[in-house]
């Protein structure tokens, strides 16, 4: 277990020990109340590939796995998340592994600039999870609290059919 | 963005959380799912000094129905919850609408039912639709429990008629009189941004003479909109072309929009009768409760 304190500068308000499953492995840091959850994946775990977009709970570029749940992980304390589990896209495959959502954002070119890739593959990690055979539509619908500005999205819904396709038959090009 | 400093709380019981409203009085705020509260709080719009987080108290999180087409919903029943709920399809038309409307899917796994109707933004899809079902909720305090119509919760905007020692632990649906129908439209640029215009309908008949009638407005005034003299206008009646033109007039009447970005005050109260009249018109085709 690794141990991170987030600097705080107040002391009126105690910091707490909190103790978080991230990406398998367990974490403890001491933080301020309203530290972020983005914020002590970012800063205090250093794991970057949690972007911060609109920090005001609509892009979902923050979106993160919470007892495998997807959230806005910069619309969540990090004190919330004390004995559960978070899964970042650090996560989510190794560069040996991939998840099949990341095979298909890299076989579909689901991505431009690439800012809301991480919250994009969680969203669909999480939708696939509930549903393994979408359709078009439930892929737009199931997304579409995460905003792209690149792409248009056309590439991302077909990265995700893309993986359910290799999820459900073994053969994403059936 | 950070929120003001705050000190955290996170009772296990509600014994535990109610002694903690009692201690801290109105410094308090309850966090439930804070889809909305965190946003204020992070805007600096909200600075409570102390955050009392239920999320940890058990027994919250159900839905569940009771006799006579009523239904209960816990402090912390998620709208996701409701939206792949198999108790509300055909039992609760108006709520299984609305629910896969409510916010963006990502915020629908965290908000609840119950906070959105304590927030009593105007912008609420929740409030509008317990409003329309007649719906209350139940707060309990030191002092006992009781219960609250969602009329007369919703008091203003962002003001509900808590007290500062309360917290409201479920929302409920009454028994309907026969057959339930009714529907939630909402019309919004993208899914997540604010409402132009929602309108929530339910309806409750037997034999196709409707016997209740609820019609309540989402984002077109100050606060969640009772439509009461276009709901009054359907009881009693059969859905005509003239009542239900009649209804929708009414709606668009009682809304009290202003013009902003979304769209001029004129357009929203034209989305607000044409929701009705599609709504009505719907209910009209024969496989309705209410043809």
């Amino acid at each position: 277990m690794t141990s991170t304190e987030i600097e705080t500068k107040d002391t009126a308000i105690p910091t707490r020990r909190v103790t978080v499953t991230v990406n398998g492995e367990k974490r403890a840091a001491d933080v301020e109340p309203r530290l972020l959850l983005a914020h002590l994946l970012r800063q205090g775990l250093g794991l970057t590939g949690t972007h911060v977009g609109c920090d005001t709970t609509n892009c979902g570029a923050c979106t993160v796995l919470y007892d495998g749940a997807p959230v806005k992980s910069c619309t969540m304390l990090a004190v919330q998340a004390d004995g559960h589990e978070v899964t970042t896209v650090e996560g989510l495959g190794t560069p040996s592994e991939l998840d099949p959502v990341q095979e298909g954002f890299v076989a579909e070119h689901g991505l431009q600039c690439g800012f809301c890739t991480p919250g994009m593959m969680l969203a669909a990690r999480a939708l696939l999870d509930r549903n393994p055979d979408p359709t078009e539509d439930d892929i737009r619908w199931g997304l579409s609290g995460n905003l792209c500005r690149c792409t248009g999205y056309q590439n991302i819904v077909k990265a995700v059919l893309w993986a359910a396709d290799k999820e459900r038959t073994g053969d994403p090009d059936s | 963005m950070y929120p003001s400093r705050f000190r955290y709380e996170a009772p296990r019981s509600l014994d535990e959380a109610l002694a903690l409203l009692a201690e801290h009085g109105d410094e308090a705020k309850i966090l439930a799912g804070g889809q909305s509260l965190v946003p204020m709080m992070k805007l600096r719009f909200a600075a409570p000094g102390v955050l009392v987080d239920i999320n940890g108290i058990a027994g919250l999180g159900f839905h569940e129905e009771t006799a006579g087409g009523g239904l209960r919903v816990g402090a912390l029943c998620r709208h996701v919850d409701l939206e792949h709920s198999t108790v509300l399809p055909g039992a609760q038309p108006t709520m299984a609408a609305a629910a896969p409307l409510v916010a963006d899917p990502i915020v629908r796994t965290r908000g609840t039912l119950v906070g959105s109707l304590c927030h009593a933004d105007p912008q609420g899809d929740w409030a509008s639709v317990m409003l329309a079902l007649g719906g209350s909720v139940v707060a309990v305090s030191p002092r006992g429990r009781r219960t609250i119509p969602v009329g007369e919760f919703v008091v203003g905007t962002f003001q509900n008629a808590l007290e500062h020692d309360e917290i409201v632990v479920e929302a409920v649906v009454p028994a309907a009189q026969g057959a339930r129908a009714g529907s939630y439209l909402k019309l919004e640029r993208r899914v997540g941004d604010f409402a132009t215009a929602g309108v929530a309908m339910a309806l409750e008949s037997v034999g196709g003479q409707i016997l209740r009638a609820g019609i309540a407005l989402t984002g077109v005034g100050p606060a969640t909109i009772a439509a009461t003299e276009a709901a009054e206008a359907l009881v009693g009646a059969s859905l005509d072309p003239d009542v239900i033109d009649r209804a929708a007039e009414l709606a668009a009447a009682a809304a009290r929009p202003r013009t902003d970005h979304r769209g001029s005050a004129d357009y929203k109260r034209h989305v607000v009768a044409t929701f009705v009249r599609r709504m009505l018109t719907a209910e009209r085709a024969p496989a309705g409760a209410a043809a």
